[in-house]
């Protein structure tokens, strides 16, 4: 809501050109709800809400890099990578239920450590370039992983044959792992099925804690006097939203509405990246913080100022890779099944498309951002195959369609960036 | 020029020194595939095969790797939209496949039809490399993603008539396209094709492969190609002396996008089959792998980088496949290989690039 009003001032045409991304996007998925007639409110929440609990701690986990100045980070596949070696490794161990989640998040957290430190080392040395070293680092750790699992698995490491994690030749980790159902064991829904309320109820909760947070937030603002950030008609604007959706929630409640089909929603994922959001405002309040976002500014400026900037880097880095591998067992105990060479190679472009969806570019993101991204990416990415069919009779006619909408959006949201930030450079200069 | 190669001998003397002129990775890469080839010759590989398949591939993939000379050259870095090129001369052919052409006449109208889009598309992509300076790199990798994405699209809708080409139900093209039924497949290779001890020699794609180097090398020894070169090395320089250099970029990425489309008709023609749909996706990283390997970095690169290169990277691709295979049976090891090579050499380029810091 700030920076939307904050561009307001620079004249409409520019404000639609910064958020153009988030616009068409918008427009797309309205657009979708016009013209496929095959998809219910029920099922369209249901698949909504289960993928945005299942990517929403991935496309967090890109923040922290951004402030810092290193740009997005598409080696995020490293983290889900050793996210995959962890959950692999608690299954050959035949592990299960919490315990074997949290040894997942542990040995997980110690491999990313590792692998973002080195990550880290290499883009201080492509500095200016981290991007796309990112991207080609993400392909190479995938050729050291599929090493790992297609062949030191079995040939290096001695494994048991008859495991039915292990091929039958005894070589190399089948293509998908069964987590096997929590009830029996396993690390399926281990997370997620801990406590589940039911999704109305969920909404109620969250239009609620939204009208508490907004006042809080007006009130201490005027308590400390920053009583300029407040705006009276943008908090009447979002109780009035918040209320609304309150109201449907309640009205959905006592009558029979669709609303009351929908899946149920996971309370401690929902937890889990709540506390993620509150990690990521307030780190950036502290010391380390503020020397990310001195770094993410100017390395120069930083170095002159005392802050040891390559290690500051190395840091950010660190953190979005252990994250996303927390990010990553979070998705997989959400999907289930592990399709071990394939579930972690387009994490790191969908995860960067919806931040930048949610309004995101190379040096600016926030939590608002992500959250707002990965609701409106996963919106588009169930509604695109239904586009596909009701205008063209091809559902895979919206899967393309739905391909080039994440290139695309990459492309465009970093190509105006640059351009935007070219042009403005050139003003200074001139 | 001659001060351009002053520069660059200097350079090399200061910088290279112990390895003469020959680069870190190019002595890595050919070292390894020595090895591969002595572990091939134990295990009881035929060399003569490994030779036969290693000319056949570098012929293949040549001129795509050429297409990232003029980029390179320009100061734009290597063209990692190169699947710009290759689409528009992927819908060269299935155009002249339509209008029912066959054998060396469907070559040449391939190449016929992919050149203006190909020069079409080289301009917007090269104008849109201008406006994103310092950051091409990803912005080219993401283009180049999109067009294909992009072209997945029109594939499917394209109301081509064809039944060589279209699939057996419903609209569209087919994923592979077999180039036998326009009498194409191995056309080139075909041409003067002789046997010499064993090794099958490709004359037709070889002699292709080095009437196109020859161009290029050409090119950059003609005023334009010296601007471009220029601009390249020292924008700064160039300006001054009244060069155009933003012109000179978009001249430089339109010959660029033009060896990708013309690579891609010779590279199906080998091939057999002209691959549509999201085959072309990561065909941009081999070929910047390849002139990497011959000794090229992100900023300069030459002819004989290429040759060099794309000798030795598929050579080691063709001589890693059947011996990893007899080795470790079962095992996709050369694929596995191919990444850890192909990526890691582009890192280190990138390692390489020499900018302040911000």
């Amino acid at each position: 809501m700030e920076s939307l009003r904050h561009h307001q001032s620079k004249g409409v045409g520019e404000w639609i050109l910064e958020n153009s991304v988030t616009l068409i996007f918008i427009a797309f998925t309205l657009f979708g709800f016009m013209v496929s007639t095959g998809v219910s409110v029920g099922f369209f929440l249901s698949e909504l809400s289960c993928r945005v609990f299942r990517n929403t701690f991935l496309v967090l986990s890109l923040i922290i890099p951004v402030l810092a100045g290193l740009g997005l980070n598409f080696g995020i596949v490293i983290g889900a990578m050793s996210g995959q070696v962890a959950i692999t490794l608690a299954r050959y161990l035949e592990m299960g239920g919490i315990p074997g989640l949290l040894f997942s998040f542990a040995v997980a957290g110690l491999i990313a450590a590792f692998c973002g430190y080195l990550t880290g080392i290499l883009y201080n040395k492509t500095r200016g370039q981290e991007m796309i070293a990112s991207l080609i680092v993400g392909y190479f750790a995938n050729g050291i992983y599929q090493f790992l699992f297609l062949f030191a698995v079995g040939v290096i490491i001695p494994v048991a044959a008859n495991h039915p994690l292990i091929k039958p030749d005894g070589v190399g980790i089948r293509m998908t792992v069964d987590l096997i159902p929590y009830k029996q064991g396993g690390m399926k829904d281990a997370l997620d099925s801990i406590y589940q309320i039911k999704f109305v109820h969920a909404l109620l909760i969250i239009a609620v804690a939204l009208i508490v947070a907004a006042l809080v937030r007006y009130y201490l603002n005027k308590k400390r006097g920053h009583g300029y950030r407040n705006s009276l008609p943008a908090l009447l604007v979002n109780i009035g939203l918040c209320l609304a959706l309150a109201g449907v929630s309640i009205h959905a409640m006592v009558s029979n509405s669709p609303l009351n089909m929908v899946r149920k929603v996971p309370v401690v994922t929902a937890l889990i990246i709540i506390g993620l959001c509150v990690f990521t405002v307030l780190i950036m309040k502290t010391k380390l913080g503020q020397d990310f976002r001195s770094v993410g500014q100017s390395q120069h400026t930083a170095e002159v100022s005392g802050i040891n900037v390559d290690r500051t880097r190395i840091i950010a880095t660190m953190i979005s890779t252990v994250l996303a591998s927390w990010g990553q067992i979070i998705y997989l105990q959400n999907m289930g099944t592990l399709n071990t060479y394939n579930a972690h190679t387009q994490i790191g472009m969908f995860s960067v498309a919806a931040l930048l969806v949610g309004g995101a570019s190379t040096s600016k993101a926030s939590v608002k951002h992500a959250v707002f991204g990965t609701i409106l990416f996963n919106a588009m990415f169930i509604m695109s195959p239904e586009i596909g069919q009701s205008l063209f009779g091809q559902a895979i006619l919206g899967e393309y369609f739905r391909t080039f909408m994440v290139y695309g959006v990459i492309g465009l949201a970093l190509g105006l960036h640059v351009w935007n930030s070219n042009k403005k450079s050139r003003i200074a200069l001139e | 020029m001659s001060e351009l190669n002053g520069n660059d001998a200097k350079l090399g003397n200061k910088s290279k020194g112990l390895l003469g002129s020959i680069g870190l990775p190019t002595l890595i890469i050919a070292v390894f595939w020595v090895l591969t080839l002595v572990a091939g010759h134990f295990v009881g590989i035929s060399m003569s095969i490994l030779f036969s398949d290693t000319l056949k591939r570098a012929g293949m993939n040549g001129i795509l790797v050429l297409a990232m000379v003029p980029a390179i050259q320009s100061g734009t870095g290597p063209n990692f939209a190169l699947p710009i090129g290759i689409v528009c001369g992927l819908f060269g052919t299935v155009c002249s496949i339509e209008f029912g052409l066959t054998g060396i006449v469907w070559l040449l109208g391939s190449i016929a039809i992919a050149l203006p889009i190909a020069v079409a598309a080289g301009y917007g992509y090269g104008r849109l490399m201008n406006s994103v300076k310092g950051s091409e790199m990803t912005i080219a990798t993401y283009t180049g993603f999109s067009v294909v994405a992009l072209m997945c699209l029109a594939w499917l809708m394209i109301p081509f008539k064809s039944p060589k080409m279209g699939w057996f139900i419903g609209q569209g093209l087919r994923e592979t396209i077999q180039l036998d039924a326009v009498e194409a497949a191995q056309i080139l290779n075909n041409f003067l094709m002789f046997k010499i001890g064993g090794v099958v020699v490709p004359t037709g794609l070889l002699l292709t492969f080095l009437f196109f180097s020859l161009l290029v090398w050409l090119f950059f020894r003609s005023k334009r190609g010296i601007a471009i070169s220029a601009g390249g090395a020292n924008p700064k320089f160039a300006q001054a002396a009244g060069l155009d250099i933003d012109g000179n970029r978009v001249y430089a990425n339109v010959l660029s996008t033009v060896l990708g489309a013309i690579g891609i008709i010779i590279y199906s023609q080998s091939y057999g089959y002209a691959q549509l749909y999201s085959a072309p996706l990561m065909m941009a990283f081999p070929a910047v792998a390849a002139v990497l390997i011959g000794g090229a970095t992100a900023s300069r690169a030459k002819v004989s980088h290429v040759i060099v290169g794309v000798v030795l990277f598929q050579g080691l691709l063709t001589t890693a496949l059947p011996v990893a295979n007899e080795l470790f049976a079962g095992t996709d090891l050369s694929e596995i290989m191919r990444m850890i090579v192909q990526n890691g050499i582009i890192l280190y380029a990138l390692t390489q690039v020499k900018r302040g810091v911000q």
